[in-house]
């Protein structure tokens, strides 16, 4: 995966990983193209598309459109996926996951993404052992730090 | 100072800003807050400032004051520091920035740290981030820890290392660890793909991946890994992938595979989404391995499937799988054709995309008609983007199959109507030369080009190839004979109205008005309103485009100086022969410049010129019956550039607009055959003792062929043809003419006079050469045809008697 972005039904970006290197002002133009492309796409219409030399895999939840950029020889079907995966892991986390959860918690969120995703690939399948690892390093954090954030 | 804002309340205010304006008032105070916070060096609120400044990064605000703090995040004690500062480094930093070296020294640190997590977030960062010299530094680390026992660290170390491996690809040497299953298949999978002896060695592998895989399948239900009943796709897809780059050219391999791979297929679930995942993959392996035939029909059934699928998704896949084996397995893919027109007509763009390149695939001689009917009612109603490509992909298609000269004037008339503009430039001359290839259908096409023009002029394609034609046909156009339409009567008037419309409208570009302005002039022979194309011309001799002034500038020059030339050079286009079966790029005949100096350089024959002797031999490779016979020109001025005829016939000027002219071959040496062929006639006078023959000897006219052996090339006969007349008058226009059969290749050159002098005063020669690659008997036909007596003679005769040491 090249790179994983999150934004709501108006534009609004709520998550951005990258795991290619690019300039700040690439990946700004990138997600404009790109969120333009994907909202003004019809419900109906395939999950699938291409742009520029990427395959896009994108996925909406409610308000929340989840896109993902893969190289051609991947498999757009398991994208889709994974997509679904991670959405699992953050209600499985919030308890029933809504779009502001995400905005003000969206550093868990990363937490969250990274313990799924590593370098673009999903490096643990299992969704207890993911859930299991947040928590645990959620303990380090001792509680009276929350108090900082 | 007081304590900063808490995140959360941060967000919250920001969020109740109603416009811009007020959202970035807030931010900028919030900024110069966490500035001024910063540069007090204050550690206890640092976390909350670094994680404000990410939200704000995120809205798309400049945050780059705050790397530095990440890093000093990153070194602190804590693990809620430490956290959102890695998280800091990998939202703000990038392998591009300097500061991030700062950073491998604390990574190195974590590495080593005796928290697992805090490790795990050094390898997280380091995997997604890392640049190639941190990842030197730190590649020892991180093999070491692909040895721990601890699994959880073991499978980040993997990925790690996958990432490690991307950046720099030397590093490969870690040895492998089998660690947690996923990782260490993705990793196995990165190390194959960049080096073919990995291959070799994990090829020894491939039997135990078939048992994991088997393994998966059979096993029970696992809820963790499970989705939806089928247990780690993920596990699943990734060592298909991996079986798929094992297996590409092992034959062992591939056979061990091939059971796992039929159980695979058949026993998966289609119902939801993550089994079709399985079963692409399947499919997609199935068709990269040497795998037995009957498991590539199954594949391709299993994309058949694919295709009647109600879920976009599932088609679009399946479009995209068929398209690259269409090659290979053409026959199965077209069974599913219709289910591919079909999806044309989806609304979906990625969907249409495909089917288009898949029907363009699978269109053959036998579907051509259907195919395209349904193709040209797609290139009418698609987007702009997809009509280039479908035009062009018309056109080759007609070209291969088209199953009447008339149908594929039609097919291209029609796609020249609907998206004219965006047809590619060279279209133009191909659809010239074929028109001018199909003579019986001039009066037909000419006619429709006519009613085409008069309802729109703006498609320039279409504008260029009708006023060519009207040009070129516009007698016939006006005799009105036709017998496949209702002839329509048109005047000579309405004629030059349209063509001159075309001239003066602000739609034409300046290229089509150039043809527009040749075609008027040519049709001054073809009509006999002379005067009002005088006219014309002369208007335009003073146009402010170069191109057309020029032009308009030598027609009346035409007009005025050499106007008993002018029948002579504006006389019909022969046919042009093409060198390629498929969409010809050049046209064979040469033409020639339209260059001032023209004009006072050559008498031009009545008959057609190619001096490019190099053509008739290019054509007869592509396996002309009996050569068309083109005769040379007649009185040669070899003083020209080349002996090359500038022929205004040609309409085609290079300092033009280049894409819209057909690009004139220019006399390149086809490569076996001229190698002993120059073009200086080889006269060589050693005539190796093969004794001369008459081959034709009537009415008074007596034609010799004295016989040479080329000196380079012993399988070619230098034939020098002599004529001489007996009679009391003379030949004048005399034409020589040959044609061989299909095994021989000839080549004509320049005869040196056309006037055969009475009583045997004085002969034509001329020399003919015949390659005879098969050493057969040599047989030709030839055609005379010559004025004697006021009387103009034609006379065809076969020649059987070649001496056999010409052709031995």
């Amino acid at each position: 995966m090249q790179f994983m972005l999150l934004f709501s039904r108006q534009g609004k970006l709520r998550l951005q990983k990258w795991y290619v290197p690019l300039s700040d002002k690439e990946k700004k133009k990138i997600t404009r193209e790109l969120v333009q492309t994907v909202l003004a796409r019809k419900p109906k219409m395939c999950s699938f598309l291409e742009w520029r030399d990427l395959k896009i895999v994108y996925k909406r939840y409610a308000s929340l459109y989840f896109c993902c950029a893969i190289e051609d020889q991947d498999n757009e079907l398991i994208t889709l996926e994974i997509i679904h995966r991670y959405v699992e892991l953050l209600d499985k986390y919030f308890g029933s996951v809504c779009e502001l959860d995400i905005i003000f918690n969206f550093e868990k969120a990363y937490f969250i993404l990274d313990e799924f995703l590593l370098g673009g690939e999903a490096q643990e399948t299992s969704k207890k052992n993911v859930l299991k690892a947040i928590e645990q390093a959620d303990l380090l954090q001792e509680v009276r730090h929350n108090y900082f954030l | 100072m007081p304590a900063p804002i808490r995140l959360r309340e941060l967000i919250r205010t920001i969020r109740t800003a109603r416009t811009q304006a007020e959202e970035r008032e807030m931010i900028q105070k919030e900024c110069a807050a966490i500035r001024s916070s910063f540069r007090e060096e204050d550690n206890t609120y640092r976390c909350r400032n670094v994680a404000k400044l990410l939200y704000m990064h995120m809205l798309g605000y400049p945050a780059h004051f705050g790397q530095l703090e990440c890093l000093k995040l990153i070194a602190s004690q804590k693990f809620t520091d430490k956290r959102i500062g890695y998280l800091g480094a990998m939202l703000l930093l990038d392998e591009r920035q300097d500061v991030h070296l700062l950073m491998t020294n604390c990574i190195k640190n974590d590495l080593n740290h005796s928290t697992q997590y805090v490790q795990g977030l050094a390898l997280c960062t380091l995997g997604c981030m890392g640049s190639a010299e941190m990842c030197r530094d730190l590649a020892g680390e991180v093999e070491k820890l692909l040895k721990t026992s601890n699994s959880y660290l073991r499978k980040k170390a993997a990925l790690c290392a996958v990432h490690v491996i991307r950046k720099v690809p030397e590093l490969m040497e870690i040895e492998k660890n089998h660690g947690v299953l996923h990782t260490s298949v993705v990793l196995i999978t990165e190390m194959c793909e960049r080096s073919p002896d990995m291959l070799t060695h994990f090829r020894k592998l491939v039997p135990q991946l078939v048992r994991i895989l088997k393994n998966l399948i059979m096993s029970g239900y696992s809820p963790e890994h499970d989705v939806s009943g089928i247990s780690d796709p993920f596990l699943q897809v990734r060592i298909l992938r991996l079986l798929r780059i094992l297996g590409k050219g092992d034959d062992d391999s591939s056979e061990a595979m091939n059971d796992i791979l039929a159980q695979v297929a058949t026993n998966t679930e289609t119902s939801k989404n993550v089994g079709n995942a399985i079963l692409y993959e399947t499919v997609l392996t199935i068709m990269d391995i040497k795998s037995e035939s009957g498991l590539r029909v199954l594949a391709i059934n299993i994309l058949g499937r694919f295709l009647l699928n109600n879920d976009k998704n599932i088609r679009y896949v399946a479009l995209t799988s068929l398209l690259k084996t269409v090659q290979t397995d053409h026959n199965a893919v077209q069974r599913h054709r219709s289910t591919i027109v079909d999806c044309l007509k989806d609304l979906d763009v990625s969907i249409k995309r495909r089917a288009m390149e898949l029907s363009f695939a699978l269109v053959n001689g036998n579907n051509i008609r259907g195919m395209m009917k349904e193709l040209l009612y797609f290139l009418d109603s698609c987007d702009p983007e997809f009509k280039a490509d479908c035009a062009s992909g018309v056109f080759l298609a007609a070209e291969k199959f088209a199953p009447s000269k008339r149908w594929h004037i039609d097919t291209i008339m029609r796609v020249l109507t609907t998206a004219g503009s965006y047809v590619r430039d060279d279209c133009v001359p191909n659809l010239i030369q074929l028109i001018t290839n199909s003579s019986e259908m001039h009066a037909y096409t000419v006619q429709r080009l006519y009613k085409a023009l008069l309802d729109d002029i703006s498609q320039q394609p279409l504008v260029q190839v009708s006023s060519w034609c009207m040009g070129e046909y516009g007698d016939l156009l006006l005799s009105g004979q036709c017998e496949e339409e209702e002839p329509i009567q048109v005047s000579e008037d309405e004629v030059l109205d349209v063509l001159e419309g075309v001239l003066i409208s602000n739609l034409s570009s300046p290229v089509t008005r150039g043809y527009a302005l040749t075609a008027i002039m040519k049709l001054s022979t073809r009509f006999s309103s002379v005067n009002r194309i005088k006219r014309v011309v002369s208007i335009y001799g003073s146009s402010i485009d170069v191109e057309l002034q020029q032009r308009a500038v030598e027609y009346n020059a035409l007009f005025k100086k050499y106007d008993h030339m002018r029948a002579a050079l504006l006389e019909r286009m022969p046919v042009m022969e093409k060198t390629a079966a498929n969409g010809p790029t050049e046209i064979v005949q040469t033409n020639g410049e339209a260059e001032p100096s023209v004009l006072d350089v050559k008498h031009v024959p009545s008959a057609p010129q190619p001096s490019v002797q190099a053509n008739d031999l290019l054509d007869l490779l592509s396996g002309n019956d009996m050569v068309p016979v083109i005769p040379t020109t007649v009185p040669t001025k070899p003083a020209s550039a080349g002996g090359e005829l500038l022929d205004l016939l040609g309409d085609l000027s290079l300092t033009g607009v280049p894409a819209s002219a057909p690009v004139p071959v220019s006399i390149s040496q086809p490569p076996f055959l001229l190698d002993g062929i120059s073009s200086q006639p080889l006269f060589n006078d050693a005539a190796a003792g093969i004794p001369p023959m008459t081959a034709y000897n009537k009415n008074g006219l007596k034609i010799d062929f004295t016989f040479e052996r080329s000196n380079s090339n012993p399988n070619v006969a230098v034939i020098t043809i002599h004529a001489s007349n007996s009679t009391e008058a003379d030949m004048t226009d005399f034409v020589f003419q040959a044609a061989v059969p299909k095994t021989f290749q000839l080549q004509l050159l320049s005869p040196s006079s056309n006037v055969v002098p009475a009583l045997n005063k004085g002969t034509i020669t001329q020399v003919v050469k015949v390659l005879n690659p098969q050493k057969q008997q040599l047989r030709m036909r030839i055609k005379l045809t010559y004025n004697h007596r006021g009387s103009s003679v034609q006379d065809l005769a076969e020649v059987n008697n070649f001496p056999t040491q010409s052709w031995q």
